[in-house]
């Protein structure tokens, strides 16, 4: 029966002062007490449809895990959680949850849609301060032997559901850490790197055994996976990692960055502490952040926590049609990140050093829509005007990491170098490897990823108990 | 933890470390290269494969101390460790059978072009080597060089060891005598390179260089180690690091070389202070 409805506006999550933390890589969102996640979870109206799981890409029982903490059953809404999710302080944190479950509430309709997302944040926030572990039965063990490459979302994700099923998985990474771009990309600032480490740390408890500094296309190569260590089975989940770069003028200038270098200089190698840590940044007073999606947010507000006392985001575009979660968007805007719209580079201009002095913009209007359905900018002729900056970082998408494309010659690519790969269970054309996550799909969420992940898991373990093993040999 | 087997000085500032990797060791090719961390809070720097010893599942690596990472490191005793040792990482160098190649090391481009001679030789190619450094005491892996080469000429800048001039004073020496090369491979400081790559130019060797900019990751990931190769961005660790010389954007590189110059410039004094403290403090012990 559904209840009557009640508070009409969302709780609102308490943050750290805008002009405190525009200098401080500290968590800007500080979480729900109890109390505001009770009288937040109270006003979910119980329907009956309940369309908010549909909009899971994991498919938690959302109604469920909402009224146990609206009654106060912390500890059975984090059952409820960490049944179908294995990262739910991430996902609290990172997921879209605008465009997926909280879009479908029916609450919504009308008047601000339940906080699910932040519900999800202090549940599994309250559970780790209460030690406890994510209700991971893991099955009798199958023997048989899964590798995942990229420690992702999406590998991740794969991961804890094999290991789950009784697979023993191991997971390589390239990198020193495991998290992919939990640890590189996302700042410290919206997902504290604890929060990571603390989530790898309970698949490792599960029997997931993490191989860091592998790279795989060069340490192994997918075949040898199979012949000499005999995994059954191969989960691509590498990101797409290859940064864009626009074709202009200045490229190669001291100062130029692809946001994937700025954000793994600052996240990964915590090169905000230098010379404490020993990778050094270019610290502009003025730095531009090229973009409108979630990374050049970040990467913005990294800026001005290096010290920028102007960090400025270009986008060619205009505010509605950025694909950053209007949440970053508004906090940039508090943090005083100035927004330059509708304009797009022609050139980045050097002084004798080679160093960035300038960026060169042109002024865009929206024409008719694109193959994106989002109006696309067209260029406004003589309308060229100069920006000093020192810094310039392109979050201007990525493409296809070459690695294991080129070392493995039957994996069938598209045209712009992703892996093809079914889109409900992952298989690929290649015997025994799947894939998921941004080298399918190109640049997208970290939920996206780890729902790939999920699909692609079922279809690994059903391959695994239909297939011989032996036919690996 | 990747156990140091030994550290041996080949010149000053110069060492050559064994250092255990044995999943580095099994598909590694000449040309390639490591990215090595050397502890929490270290950076992460690409290094040539200067050598494999499979027996000890251990490579070599030849640095040379000129910032804090790799003083640091060079300052590691045997029985130390680095935390992390990622590879073989980039192309392995393209060798024809049979080739006849001039391999042309400038200091410690020396231990870069090594490999790669071993590597011609291995396959049936036959070596002319050229090793170069300011003075006597720079010129490194002479031995080892001569092992390998059907004749190896050593030349320092100031005359105190072997033929007085430039790598290229003997580059050309040699092509004038009529000497005829398949390929040219020149590893060294960039001036020498683009100075290898202006001789062979005109006279229409091909001339292969081995890039070593700055990285992070080395998989492609962050484009830092970007350089434009015939008009074209290429990243050296997954499209390189060697590349065709007469196509290499120099003036580039070399400006991306010094991004970070006046920062290693200070932590470089930090190290030093906090060093020389440490061992004052260790001899009033």
């Amino acid at each position: 029966m559904a209840k009557k409805i009640g508070q009409k506006t969302k709780t609102p999550m308490p943050c750290r002062d805008a002009v405190e933390r525009s200098h401080s890589f500290d968590e800007v969102a500080q979480g729900y007490t109890a109390e505001m996640a009770i009288a937040e979870a109270n006003r979910c109206i119980d329907c009956k449809n309940r369309p908010c799981i549909a909009g899971c890409p994991v498919e938690i029982d959302i109604p469920t895990f909402v009224a146990q903490v609206g009654a106060g059953d912390f500890e059975g809404a984090y059952r409820t959680l960490s049944s179908k999710n294995l990262l739910p302080a991430i996902c609290g944190r990172v997921c879209p949850q605008e465009d997926q479950c909280e879009a479908e509430c029916t609450l919504g309709v009308k008047f601000d849609a339940v906080g699910i997302g932040r519900l999800e944040r202090f549940i599994a926030d309250w559970a780790a301060e209460q030690g406890l572990e994510p209700v991971a039965e893991v099955a009798e063990p199958t023997g048989h032997k899964v590798a995942v490459i990229g420690s992702g979302p999406a590998g991740l994700t794969v991961a804890a559901d094999l290991a789950r099923l009784g697979h023993q998985v191991t997971v390589f990474e390239a990198l020193h850490k495991a998290g992919g771009v939990l640890i590189y990309g996302i700042p410290e600032f919206r997902l504290p790197k604890s929060i990571v480490a603390r989530e790898v740390h309970a698949l490792e408890r599960m029997g997931v055994e993490i191989k860091t500094n592998h790279v795989i296309g060069r340490t192994f190569t997918v075949d040898e996976l199979f012949s000499e260590l005999g995994y059954e089975a191969v989960f691509i989940g590498t990101g797409a990692g290859l940064p864009h770069f626009p074709k202009i003028p200045g490229l190669n200038l001291i100062g130029v960055y692809s946001a994937n270098e700025y954000l793994t200089r600052s996240n990964l190698m915590k090169g905000y502490r230098f010379p404490e840590s020993d990778t050094p940044m270019i610290r502009g007073r003025r730095v531009a952040v090229i973009g409108g999606g979630n990374t050049a947010m970040d990467a913005v507000r990294t800026a001005k926590r290096l010290g920028a006392e102007d960090a400025i985001l270009i986008y060619r575009r205009s505010r509605v049609e950025m694909p950053a979660r209007a949440e970053e968007v508004e906090h940039a805007e508090e943090e005083g990140i100035e927004f330059i719209l509708l304009a797009a580079p022609t050139a980045i201009l050097g002084d004798d050093r080679s160093r960035v002095r300038a960026i060169r913009c042109e002024r865009m209007e929206l024409g008719p829509p694109d193959a994106s359905g989002r109006r696309s900018p067209v260029p406004i002729p003589g309308s060229e005007f100069d920006i000093e900056v020192e810094v310039v970082v392109f979050a201007v998408g990525q493409g296809a990491n070459p690695l294991i494309r080129d070392t493995t010659p039957d994996l069938h690519v598209n045209k712009w170098g992703y892996v093809k790969a079914d889109p409900q269970t992952g298989a690929t054309e290649k015997r025994g490897v799947f894939a998921g996550g941004d080298i399918v799909t190109g640049g997208a969420t970290v939920i996206s990823a780890m729902g790939a992940g999920r699909r692609a898991a079922r279809a690994i373990d059903k391959y695994l108990s239909t297939q011989s093993p032996d036919g690996f040999a | 933890m990747h156990r140091i087997l030994s550290n041996e000085v080949l010149a000053p500032d110069v060492h050559r470390l064994w250092v255990e990797a044995p999943h580095v060791i099994r598909k590694r090719r000449p040309g390639q290269f490591v990215i090595v961390r050397a502890s929490e809070d270290g950076e992460r720097i690409p290094l040539t494969i200067a050598d494999v010893d499979p027996a000890r599942g251990a490579i070599a690596l030849v640095i040379q101390g000129v910032g804090k990472t790799t003083m640091f490191i060079n300052e590691l005793p045997a029985g130390g460790s680095l935390l992390d040792v990622v590879g073989p990482l980039g192309r392995p160098t393209r060798i024809e059978p049979g080739s006849r190649v001039c391999c042309v090391g400038g200091g410690i481009g020396t231990a870069v072009v090594y490999p790669i001679a071993c590597g011609v030789k291995s396959l049936g190619g036959r070596v002319v080597s050229i090793v170069g450094g300011r003075t006597r005491d720079l010129v490194i892996l002479e031995a080892e060089m001569r092992h390998v080469s059907e004749q190896c000429i050593v030349t320092t800048d100031d005359g105190s060891y072997g033929m007085k001039g430039l790598v290229t004073d003997a580059l050309v020496e040699l092509l004038d005598k009529g000497e005829v090369f398949d390929e040219v491979v020149a590893v060294g400081p960039l001036p020498m390179m683009r100075a290898v790559c202006d001789v062979t130019r005109s006279r229409n060797v091909p001339t292969i260089v081995s890039l070593n900019p700055v990285m992070v990751d080395g998989t492609g990931m962050c484009g830092g180690c970007r350089v434009q190769v015939g008009g074209e961005q290429k990243f050296v660790c997954v499209d390189g690091p060697e590349f065709d010389g007469h196509q290499v954007d120099f003036d580039g590189l070399a400006a991306r070389l010094r991004a970070y110059r006046e920062q290693e410039a200070a932590a470089l004094v930090q190290f030093r202070r906090d060093h020389d403290l440490e061992c004052e403090a260790m001899g009033t012990v």
